[in-house]
């Protein structure tokens, strides 16, 4: 039975399309675990951000004024982020479960102040992003069933992973970024402001949280619904882990878990208990993280003193 | 003794700055969107004391507070950052609905055995990231909030499965035998029995954490669990154990306020206490002294929040400006640190003379 559902080639577009969120909020992460700072946060800049576009872009009528102004919302979000992390010197933790507590209070309040409901935006005429058919790829058999046809936003998560990976391994500021990661001491050494350096990682990390939030309101879905990103900012830290910190490893543990997400939703349909197949995502991100530190662990046993030890332990300390 | 006496007051003046704040931004928010925000901060702080049922709700929704922030305090000691309690609360108060439900009655015993269960339940869970934690080094915080998920779906199921009033419209249990309900204290109020448990809660865990050691052992390690590793403490054991302690204290706080407060199971989505222990755990700086101040204040807040949405154009969401505001201010490690450092200051000069003094 699972066997047909994967067979089918809507499936599969279905996998792309639920994994768009999970690949920008783990970029979003890459980025800014790259530069030392663990941004928990993600999860309610996602929601502030989805919240923001439908509300601009209701008022505008302008789905690139909502855009912006989602993304807009995610650089404030990461910048509130960033005063409080790195000028009052607040745990990161705490400060990104302060956020994400604001973020899921907050939107419900401003939601019922513009419309008078605390549950969703339903009677505000949102835009959504709109879809797109590549010309040639469109007629190419199954291929062209998978790939074309989808959201403006999810070609450019694609997109953003390679962008990613020129701005860390190609580029000075990604150069800084990774160093202030590894050897916060040796930046300063030389001159460099590594406070300046994290909040510009943060504000990226806050573009692509943003950019997140925005197709989950304006995308996957056209209306916002209180609490609706449901733990994929915290998936994506989790996808982060287990790619490695690299974009490329990342984006294949994203569509990893956006096919247990998109799996879940099929068998929805059939007679298995919804309860029991919402739990697959979040299931599979556990066995999925665990299996990554089993692995990391028995390397380092090998290694001893393992480099990578000191990357989770930095979550703790 | 004078030096740590001044940095106790700093941390107290502090965290008094930091509520007071948030709770100015939440002034001038109910201010700036209300039409009515005269009649809405009335409410808002007034509301809970108005009458005897209102005082109450405040010390019934303290209950659940104190318990979740109570686990926090034991893991956030170890140095665990899991968020577990919110899932262990969940299951914890599932599992004691199906034991109210299905269980044989035996006087006397049975809320007992109801809550027992839930302590196990919230414990089991709260060991899972605790044993890949300690065994493997898994990231604890990112596991327990996909438990906390895994948890809520899991206990859904199991009340579809097993509890399930089929007559019901909605999605609730069947009701729960009497004699498993906890008895009420204050006629009038729904005040139970819980809240002797929690007090009770509240003198064990401050006596396990500052007067054993196990729970000096527990403390050092999160310290720094290089050196009590150095020094002979099980890290393998403190790492697992706060985790588990943390899941049974939050376990039995699920179970206390089902079959304290309600009469079947009827939550559909996570409740939110575990989150709310946190902000609750870290207002009271980690002690367990502090955790019931702190909870009667968010409850008070909570109170005062529900009553001003009732009655004034106001939603009571506002309540979580004030939570992160007061979580970050707290946190804030250089917030009001000129003026520690001036109080520090004024203490040191001021000490030489008072000894000069005694001296002549």
């Amino acid at each position: 039975m699972i066997l047909e559902i994967i067979g089918t080639t809507s499936f599969w577009y279905a996998v792309l399309r639920v994994s768009t969120p999970i690949i920008f909020a783990s970029l979003a992460a890459i980025v800014s675990n790259k530069a030392g700072v663990v941004n928990i946060g993600i999860e309610g800049t996602m929601l502030i951000s989805s919240l923001i576009g439908v509300l601009i872009s209701a008022f505008t009528q302008n789905v690139l004024v909502g855009v912006l102004a989602g993304i807009l919302a995610g650089v404030l979000a990461a910048l509130i982020l960033a005063y409080c992390a790195l000028h009052l010197k607040t745990d990161i933790t705490l400060t990104g479960i302060a956020l994400n507590l604001f973020a899921s209070g907050g939107t419900i309040f401003l939601l019922y102040l513009v419309t008078g409901d605390k549950g969703m935006s339903g009677s505000l005429k949102s835009l959504v992003v709109p879809t797109v058919h590549i010309p040639v790829i469109k007629d190419i058999p199954v291929l062209g069933e998978i790939i074309s046809g989808h959201n403006l936003l999810t070609y450019l998560a694609f997109l953003c992973v390679f962008l990613t990976f020129v701005l860390l391994y190609k580029l000075p500021v990604g150069l800084r970024i990774r160093a202030v990661g590894e050897s916060e001491g040796a930046v300063a050494s030389v001159g460099l402001n590594v406070i300046r350096i994290r909040c510009i990682a943060l504000i990226l990390s806050g573009i692509f949280s943003g950019l997140g939030g925005i197709f989950m309101s304006m995308g996957y879905v056209s209306w916002f619904s209180k609490d609706m990103i449901a733990g994929r900012g915290f998936i994506a830290l989790a996808a982060e882990a287990m790619g490695r910190g690299t974009p490329l490893g990342t984006l294949i543990a994203s569509i990893v878990f956006g096919f247990a997400d998109a799996l879940s939703n099929y068998l929805q349909s059939l007679q298995v208990p919804a309860e029991l197949v919402m739990m697959i995502p979040y299931v599979t991100t556990v066995v999925g993280l665990l299996i990554y530190s089993i692995k990391r662990n028995s390397k380092n046993k090998f290694k001893k003193e393992g480099k990578n030890e000191s990357k989770i332990n930095s979550y703790v300390n | 003794m004078n030096k740590r006496n001044s940095s106790a007051r700093f941390e107290i003046i502090r965290t008094a700055v930091a509520v007071a704040i948030a709770m100015l931004v939440a002034v001038v928010i109910i201010f700036s969107v209300s039409e009515e925000p005269v009649n809405a901060l009335y409410n808002f702080i007034i509301g809970p004391f108005t009458s005897l049922r209102r005082i109450g709700n405040v010390i019934e929704m303290a209950c659940p507070f104190i318990f979740t922030a109570l686990a926090v305090c034991v893991m956030f000691q170890a140095n665990q950052f899991s968020m577990i309690a919110e899932g262990s609360f969940f299951f914890g108060a599932l599992c004691a609905a199906v034991a109210a439900i299905k269980l044989p009655e035996i006087t006397g015993l049975s809320p007992i055995i109801a809550l027992l269960i839930g302590t196990v339940a919230g414990g089991i869970l709260g060991a899972i990231p605790g044993f890949f934690k300690a065994k493997w080094k898994t990231d604890e915080f990112v596991i327990s909030l996909m438990l906390n998920y895994v948890a809520l779906y899991f206990s859904l199921y199991l009340m579809n499965l097993l509890i399930r009033d089929a007559s019901a419209g909605s999605k609730v249990s069947e009701k729960f035998q009497d004699s498993f309900q906890l008895i009420n204290l204050i006629p009038g109020t729904r005040v139970h029995m819980g809240v002797i448990l929690s007090i009770l809660m509240i003198i064990i865990v401050y006596v396990f954490l500052y007067h054993n050691r196990w729970g000096y052992q527990l403390r050092m390690a999160g310290c720094n669990i290089k050196f009590a590793q150095y020094s002979g403490i099980n890290t393998f054991a403190v790492i697992l154990g706060s985790q588990i302690i943390g899941g049974c204290i939050a376990g039995l706080g699920g179970a206390v306020e089902m079959l304290g407060i309600y009469n079947r199971f009827q939550w559909t989505s996570l409740p939110n206490y575990g989150f709310d222990g946190i902000t609750v755990a870290i207002i009271a700086k980690k002690s367990p002294k502090l955790v019931p101040i702190a909870a009667l204040f968010l409850a008070y807040l909570r109170i005062g929040a529900d009553i001003m949405s009732r009655s004034s154009d106001v939603p009571s969401e506002v309540i979580s400006v004030i939570q992160s505001l007061v979580i970050v201010l707290i946190a804030a490690n250089s917030f009001l640190s000129g003026f520690r450092h001036r109080m520090l200051v004024k203490e040191s000069m001021k000490k030489p003379m008072v000894e000069g003094g005694n001296e002549a």
